[in-house]
């Protein structure tokens, strides 16, 4: 089963990289975008067993650090 | 003093460290390598070095937070042996959560490599017993992720219970309120961004770092 990890940064938590990706936008001549925030997408192919804690635990301990990023989790339907 | 390097796939500073703690000590630290589960035996002191630990792969340091040498480094810190994080070793130490907050991208996007100042904060530990609080060293930094980021609760308590141990006297990475580097609760882990190994002798240009290895060896040399 394929699952997405969607890891991004918390709200508050300065994001240099959005804001210079935000200033390239501007540069290339794109108005109107508000804000950037940048953020990590882990897919994931794991056994149908792999419960939804199992993969908590994944985040928590590894795929994002909680002290700056949220993480959501995404079980994909697979295509019949 | 017996000390280990713990080297990592990617650290770069393993060697300079080894350097400074041999010239400061007269004695050469272990190199332990990363897939080592076991410390040596009767260690004063085990030196995380900088680098790019594997690749920087997902964030710096998280891999090599989890790597099997890290286990035998937590057991080790728990029982107050020290434990001294350079740079990517400071990474380390966050991401193995010895050390509370994190290192995100500089605020600038830019790596930073360039001396700079450092105000010692805390003279009171056995990393920086050797410098007077308040002092100003000069210490080289180059990092790419050195911008130490936790919330305001946790920097109150770090400031509060004095374990900021060093302050940058200027603005250099968006780090939240300039710190640079950080004790433990128990003063027996520090990480900082700057390299002191980099500064211990006259060729280097720079010797404000000497005083952190002379500390070290001076809390574990028993008095005659």
């Amino acid at each position: 089963m394929k699952v997405n990890v969607f890891v991004t940064l918390k709200d508050g938590v300065l994001d240099p990289q959005g804001k210079a990706i935000h200033h390239a936008l501007e540069g290339l001549g794109f108005g109107g975008v508000r804000d950037v925030r940048a953020g990590k997408l882990i897919e994931l192919e794991v056994d149908e067993t792999t419960s939804d804690s199992d993969l908590e635990e994944m985040c928590r301990k590894l795929l994002a650090n909680i002290v700056i990023e949220n993480f959501r989790i995404e079980r994909v339907e697979q295509a019949a | 003093m017996k000390s280990a390097v713990i080297v990592f796939p990617g650290s770069n500073c393993d060697r300079d460290l080894a350097q400074a703690l041999r010239l400061v000590s007269g004695r050469a630290p272990a190199m332990v390598w990363h897939r080592e589960t076991a410390l040596p035996d009767g260690l004063d002191l085990i030196a995380i070095p900088g680098g790019f630990s594997y690749g920087d792969y997902l964030r710096s340091g998280a891999m090599a937070a989890g790597s099997p040498v890290m286990r035998a480094v937590k057991e080790a810190a728990a029982r107050g042996i020290m434990v001294l994080g350079v740079c990517n070793g400071f990474q380390v130490l966050t991401e193995a959560r010895l050390l509370p907050g994190a290192l995100m991208r500089n605020a600038g996007i830019r790596f930073v490599c360039r001396d700079v100042a450092l105000r010692v904060e805390n003279s009171q530990s056995a990393f920086t017993s050797r410098y007077d609080a308040g002092e100003e060293i000069i210490v080289p930094v180059a990092h790419h992720d050195g911008n130490f980021q936790a919330d305001a609760e946790t920097l109150d308590r770090l400031e509060g219970e004095g374990r900021v141990a060093f302050r940058y006297a200027g603005e250099v990475n968006g780090s939240a309120r300039g710190i640079a580097g950080i004790l433990n609760e128990g003063g027996n882990v520090l990480g900082m961004m700057p390299h002191p190994e980099r500064a211990v002798e006259a060729a280097h240009g720079l010797t404000g770092g000497r005083r952190l290895f002379e500390g070290l060896l001076a809390s574990v040399v028993q008095p005659a």
